[in-house]
């Protein structure tokens, strides 16, 4: 039997959950209640209708019209993906050595990329925006994953991973003479899976909601990705707010999908990397 | 198989750093030294860079928008840099117990973290409305009399747009705590309670000592957060009204990419680098001067 104590306690609980949950969660969900109304229904009236006199879709419809959302789409996933693979790549690699290897120089390097990670990118962005520029990187792909496709927390992340391995797991294969690449590949990278999957899902939605660099190495609405799309919609002379709401829920549904599936590597990562103490 | 002779060995942990060590000295160190550079020259992306001293710094002493946005950076930190610290833990206690339903909720809480912040900055712009949502509760529940004009008034703007960068914050510091909370010892609390020890006296003197190590991470990470914001003010404010939401990074996108004063811009950058760097010194030492204690 329960204590009428614990009752109340509970209670006070999900009083609490429902409080912070409204707060976090409302906003989306009265932007989704804008994005649903009609042309016909008043979207400042007062007082407010929270819920669409008769639901539409048409201004979903009306955001592909006005703009090519789905290119944009197709741009948010490309660079994503490509940034987050390459991310994943490049870290663990150098992960690698600065785990488990001793080399001079490596004390250097360390440092480097330790106080890389402390420099912000607003300091960098205009020799990086130049940088970009003189390579012809402005208005590309290639621009927009470059500067994503290896970061200094990616490799700092993987090398904790690589090295809680015990030593004499790789030990007999160095005996045998395996490559240390094949090492890296066969022996060392399946262990850490875990580590990959959170470090993917961590850079993924770093890229993804990235503003500030596509904003100024991109002016061609061809390689726009969904930032600076749902970005154009507001900035419009018209603003129209029942598109802005469409266009942001539009771009919402994606990493909604993604983090349903993914959700359980950010606790994760949390307790792995963050948390040294 | 062979084993490799010895300079080739010694080349191996090369081969494995050089695709990250060039696009990281691409990207940032070369980039770094090239904007302390800049910021002694008049570049503007016309014409070419002439080394002018100190001539960008003594420019900044005397500049008010520089100023402004100074002190708007400040008020940032001062004040969203604590509740980013003291708040998320209240949360990470409340979704720490497993009732019923709690996936939900901590999905939920964390969900403002995963939104894009220029999609978080236009959901709260749409609140913000003067005959938005969050006036019409204001009214209805006589909180205020009148409309607030959250984004339009001097006053008030910049607390609006650091609500915002709080609520897109909280979730993600709240699961560093949870980590924190989840890795405390259950008897102690076992114990707490045998000894009819209330559950507030429980969080002060259990729960926020034992979660240093986390704030220590949480306070470092907010206080970089705070210096970088962008993207509210630039979706909701331009920086204004007044430059009321003008911050240091605000200006320094304006400064480079509205004025090409590139060169300016990069000097800006590297005060703000500096005062990150001063923070970030200050922060860990303050945190583990407390940990050993």
């Amino acid at each position: 039997m329960k204590k009428p104590n614990n009752i109340i306690a509970l209670a006070m609980r999900y009083l609490g959950l429902t409080v912070m949950v409204l707060i976090t969660i409302g906003p989306f969900l009265w932007l989704l209640s804008t994005a649903l109304k009609s042309g016909n229904e008043n979207i400042f009236s007062y007082p407010p209708s929270l819920l669409p006199q008769e639901p539409t879709f048409k201004n979903f419809a009306r955001i592909f019209e006005s703009q090519p959302f789905f290119t944009y789409l197709k741009n948010s996933i490309l660079v994503a993906s490509i940034a987050v693979i390459c991310n994943l790549t490049f870290s663990s690699l150098a992960a690698y050595p600065l785990a488990r290897m001793e080399f001079k120089g490596k004390k250097i390097i360390f440092g480097l990329l330790l106080a890389s990670m402390m420099i912000p990118f607003q300091l960098l962005m205009i020799p990086v925006y130049q940088l970009a520029i003189s390579l012809g990187l402005n208005n590309s792909y290639l621009g927009l994953v470059l500067p994503h496709a290896c970061t200094a927390f990616g490799i700092f992340f993987m090398r904790q991973a690589f090295s809680t391995i015990p030593k004499a797991v790789e030990e007999a294969a160095l005996m045998d003479g395996v490559s240390r690449l094949k090492i890296w590949f066969y022996v060392l990278l399946p262990l850490v899976k875990p580590s990959l999957a959170t470090l993917a899902v961590f850079s993924f939605i770093g890229v993804w909601g990235d503003f500030l660099w596509p904003l100024i190495i991109i002016d061609q609405p061809a390689l726009f990705t969904l930032p600076l799309g749902v970005n154009r919609l507001a900035s419009a002379f018209s603003l129209d707010w029942r598109l802005v709401a469409a266009g942001a829920i539009f771009s919402l549904l994606p990493i909604l999908v993604f983090f349903t599936f993914t959700q359980r590597y950010f606790i994760e990562g949390a307790m792995k990397g963050a948390v040294k103490g | 198989m062979k084993k490799l002779p010895p300079l080739l060995q010694a080349l191996v942990p090369i081969f494995f750093l050089i695709p990250a060590c060039s696009i990281v000295g691409m990207f940032v160190i070369y980039p770094a030294f090239k904007a302390i550079y800049l910021s002694f020259t008049n570049f503007n992306m016309i014409s070419d860079a002439s080394f002018i001293g100190l001539d960008n710094y003594r420019k900044i002493m005397a500049d008010p928008f520089f100023h402004a946005a100074l002190k708007n950076t400040l008020l940032y930190l001062i004040v969203v840099v604590p509740v980013l610290v003291v708040l998320p833990i209240l949360l990470a206690v409340l979704v720490n117990k497993a009732v019923p339903g709690i996936a939900f909720f901590r999905a939920a809480i964390y969900l403002p973290v995963i939104t894009s912040l220029v999609v978080s900055g236009l959901v709260w712009k749409w609140v913000y409305e003067e005959k938005g949502i969050l006036n019409y509760f204001l009214l209805a529940t006589g909180i205020t009399d009148n409309p607030v004009a959250f984004l339009t008034d001097p006053a008030c703007a910049l607390f609006s747009v650091m609500a915002v960068t709080i609520w897109s914050g909280m979730g993600y510091y709240m699961v560093i705590y949870l980590a924190g909370l989840q890795a405390i010892p259950r008897h102690l609390y076992e114990v707490a309670e045998v000894e009819g020890v209330s559950k507030f006296q429980q969080l002060i003197y259990i729960t926020i000592p034992l979660l240093r190590p986390s704030i220590a991470v949480v306070s470092v990470m907010s206080s970089i957060a705070a210096m970088k914001v962008f993207e509210e003010v630039y979706v909701m404010t331009q920086g204004g009204p007044l430059d009321a939401t003008k911050t240091l990074v605000f200006y320094i996108y304006e400064s480079a990419f509205s004025e090409f004063e590139m060169g300016y811009a990069a000097a800006i950058g590297v005060v703000l680098f500096l005062i990150t760097l001063v923070l970030s010194t200050i922060n860990l030492r303050l945190t583990r001067d407390k940990a050993a204690r």
